[in-house]
C-alpha cells in the first residue's frame, strides 16, 4: 500500500444530500452485495448518480425492447462498476430486482462483470478496462450510416482511461465527427492501489479530451441538476463531448467514502453490511 | 492471395449493403476501387489496431459485416484482447484479413513474422480460420466468408503463390480437401504448405511411394471426419504447416486423434516452424527451407521415419 495516500481534493463540496431515490439505487447496490457477498463498492457508487441521470433523463431506451434498434446505446466500460448498473436496470425493470440476490451465483445472469447476451439492457461485455470507447465509437458511426438519430455513449472510470486504446478510440471519434458520441468518466480520483495523482495521474484531464478533439464538460457528478444539464447540452461543431463527473468513490457510505480498500471486497462479512446499510440511512 | 482477397471484400461489398472494410495504415493506392465506390463504407484509421477492432464489433452489433485487413503480426497479437472479447465473446460476424501470415515477411524480421497467428487464433472460442493455398481457392472462400455468423481470421500469402486448387473445383469452409489419393502416407497441409506437399508426393511417386494429401484450409473448425478417416486409412500423416509447431494444424491433428484414438499402429510426423524465433532474413522461402520444410528434405525426412536412416 502507498505510505501516504492523498485524499482527493473535493471540487464541488456543495453537492447537495443525497434524496430518497439516490440512496433507494444504493440500497439495490447492497442487495446485491448481500446475495454475492463480494462487489466493487467503491467503482459502483460513484457511479449512481450518473447513471440514474442517462437512465431517467437522458436515454432513449425501453426496457420491454431491450434490442430496439433505434435505442441509444450506453455501455458501462468500466465494467466493475457493475453494481450500480444493475441496480438502475433492475430499478427501470430490465429484469426482476429478485435478480440481484443471485449476484455471481452459479447460474445467474449477473456476474461480477456485466455480459452481453445475458443481461437484457447491457450492450457490451465489460471488464477489461479500454475497450467500450471502440466499441462505443463503432455504434455511432453505424448510427451515422443507417441515418439513426440514436446517441452512443459510454462510461470509463478514471483508472480505465491509462488505457492507450482509449486514446485510439478518442483519436476516432473525432476524426469522425461523432457528434453523436459522449464519453463520461467517472473521476473519482481513485483507482485500486491508490490517488490517480499518485498511480497515473491522468491531469490535466480536460486539456487532454480537449486536445483529442472533444468538447469537454466538467461537472459534479452526484449533483443531479447539473448531470441533466450537462447531459442535454447539444453538441458543438460536430465535436463528441467527453463529460467529466467529478465524483466521490464510495459516496454515500461514508466508511467506503474515498477509501481504497473498499475498491473491491472480495468477503464482505454481515457485519460490513449492517454498518453499510446503517451509514446510508444516516447519511 | 493478397490482392484477390481484397478484391474480393470490394465484390462483397457491391453485392451486400453491410459489407465495411476498416483498414490501418495500409499501403498508398490499396483498396481505391472500394474507397471510390463506396467511400461511406470505407475507413482507413491510422496505426490503432486496437481500436479498429473494437469499433469493427460495435458495428457488427448494429448489422454490419467488416472486413479489417493489416499485417497478420499486429491483427493477431496486437489486438488480441480486443479480438477475444470483442469479437469471439459477442460472437461477430468481422473478418480480419491477416497479410504475410508465417513468414512472408521474411526480411522485416521477427517484428513482422507471424508464425504464431494460427495457435493465437485457434484458442479463441467461436473463432473460425481458413488458410487459402492459393488465389483460386481465396476467391472461392472470400465468397462464403459472408454468411459465417461469427468472426473469421483469414491468412493471407504473399501472392504469386503456385496455384493447386483445381480448376472448376468446389470448396467448402470446414471442409477439408482431398487433392491427391495414395495408399502409403498422407500429408495433412494447410495454406502454401499444401504445394509443397503436392510436389513431394509427385518426387516420391517416382520412387515407388504413393502419397495422399488432404488439404485443410479450414484449420478451425477441423474437419474432424476427414482427418480421422485418414488416421484409420493409412500408416503415417505428415502434417505440413508454415507455423511454429507449438498449437498450429499440427496441434490440431494430434490434439484430435489423441482425443479418438488408439491408432496403434500410426505414426505421426510433424512438420513445421521450430519454437523459436527466426534469427535469419532472406525470403519466405529461405526461412523455410532452413527450417527443413521444401520438398527435398521433407521427401528425405519422411522416406527415413519409413524406412530408417
Amino acid at each position: 500500500m502507498l505510505e501516504n495516500p492523498t485524499t482527493p481534493k473535493l471540487i464541488y463540496p456543495d453537492t447537495p444530500p443525497l434524496d430518497n431515490r439516490s440512496r433507494q439505487l444504493r440500497k439495490l447496490v447492497l442487495r446485491a452485495m448481500v446475495g454475492g457477498g463480494r462487489g466493487h463498492p467503491g467503482s459502483a457508487l460513484s457511479l449512481i448518480e450518473i447513471l440514474r441521470c442517462l437512465y431517467d433523463d437522458i436515454l432513449n431506451v425501453k426496457a420491454d425492447k431491450p434490442n430496439w434498434d433505434k435505442r441509444d446505446r450506453c455501455i458501462l466500460s468500466k465494467g466493475h462498476g457493475c453494481l450500480a448498473l444493475y441496480a438502475i436496470l433492475s430499478d427501470k425493470k430490465f429484469f426482476p430486482a429478485s435478480q440481484l440476490d443471485t449476484f455471481c451465483h452459479f447460474d445467474s445472469i449477473l456476474g461480477g462483470h456485466p455480459e452481453w447476451g445475458k443481461i437484457p439492457g447491457v450492450e457490451a461485455s465489460t471488464g477489461a478496462l479500454g475497450h467500450g470507447l471502440s466499441i462505443g465509437v463503432g455504434h455511432a458511426i453505424a448510427a451515422k450510416l443507417q441515418k439513426r438519430k440514436s446517441r452512443s455513449i459510454v462510461v470509463m472510470g478514471d483508472g480505465e482511461i491509462n488505457e492507450g486504446s482509449v486514446w485510439e478510440a478518442a483519436m476516432t471519434a473525432a476524426k469522425h465527427k461523432l457528434d453523436n458520441l459522449i464519453a463520461v468518466i467517472d473521476y473519482n480520483k481513485l483507482q485500486s492501489y491508490g490517488p490517480t495523482k499518485q498511480v497515473m495521474d491522468m491531469e490535466p484531464m480536460t486539456d487532454k479530451w480537449q486536445a483529442f478533439g472533444f468538447t469537454v464538460i466538467d461537472v459534479d457528478g452526484h449533483n443531479m441538476l447539473e448531470l441533466k444539464k450537462a447531459f442535454k447540452k447539444p453538441p458543438i461543431d460536430g465535436k463528441p463531448t467527453a463529460i467529466i463527473c467529478h465524483t466521490i468513490k464510495g459516496k454515500g457510505l461514508p466508511p467506503a467514502e474515498n477509501n481504497p480498500t473498499w475498491h473491491h471486497k472480495s468477503r464482505i462479512t454481515p457485519e460490513q453490511l449492517e454498518q453499510l446499510y446503517q451509514a446510508l440511512e444516516e447519511n | 492471395m493478397r490482392k484477390t482477397s481484397l478484391n474480393s471484400v470490394t465484390k462483397l461489398a457491391k453485392k451486400d449493403k453491410r459489407v465495411l472494410f476498416i483498414g490501418s495504415d495500409l499501403g498508398a493506392g490499396t483498396m481505391d476501387e472500394f474507397r471510390e465506390s463506396y467511400p461511406e463504407r470505407f475507413f482507413m484509421e491510422g496505426i490503432a489496431e486496437q481500436n479498429m477492432i473494437g469499433m469493427a464489433a460495435g458495428l457488427a452489433m448494429d448489422g454490419f459485416i467488416p472486413y479489417l485487413n493489416t499485417i497478420a503480426s499486429f491483427i493477431t497479437r496486437r489486438c488480441l484482447e480486443q479480438i477475444t472479447i470483442d469479437l469471439c465473446l459477442h460472437n461477430l460476424p468481422v473478418r480480419l484479413l491477416g497479410n504475410g501470415g508465417g513468414l512472408v515477411y521474411a526480411p522485416l524480421g521477427p517484428t513482422h513474422l507471424a508464425p504464431d497467428d494460427i495457435a493465437l487464433m485457434r484458442a479463441l472460442p467461436n473463432m473460425t480460420i481458413v488458410a487459402p493455398s492459393d488465389a483460386m481457392e481465396m476467391q472461392e472462400i472470400m465468397k462464403q466468408t459472408l454468411d459465417i455468423p461469427g468472426p473469421v481470421y483469414i491468412r493471407l500469402g504473399k501472392g504469386g503463390d503456385p496455384v493447386v486448387f483445381p480448376k472448376g473445383g468446389k470448396t467448402k469452409i470446414g471442409k477439408a480437401m482431398q487433392l491427391r489419393e495414395g495408399r502409403h502416407a498422407i500429408f495433412i497441409s494447410t495454406g502454401i504448405m499444401t504445394h509443397k506437399a503436392i510436389v513431394t508426393a509427385d518426387m516420391l511417386a517416382k520412387k515407388g511411394l504413393d502419397c495422399a494429401v488432404l488439404h485443410c484450409h479450414t484449420i478451425k473448425p477441423l474437419d474432424d471426419e476427414a482427418i480421422l478417416s485418414a488416421a484409420s486409412d493409412f500408416p503415417l500423416i505428415i502434417t505440413l504447416e508454415e507455423h511454429s509447431r507449438v498449437g498450429g494444424l499440427g496441434s490440431a491433428v494430434v490434439e484430435l486423434l489423441a482425443d479418438n484414438g488408439p491408432y496403434p499402429r500410426l505414426k505421426i510426423l510433424r512438420l513445421a516452424l521450430p519454437d523459436s524465433f527466426q534469427k535469419n532474413y532472406g525470403s519466405q522461402d529461405a526461412l523455410l527451407e532452413a527450417a527443413g520444410l521444401y520438398p527435398k528434405k521433407i521427401a528425405k525426412t519422411l522416406l527415413n521415419t519409413m524406412f530408417g536412416a
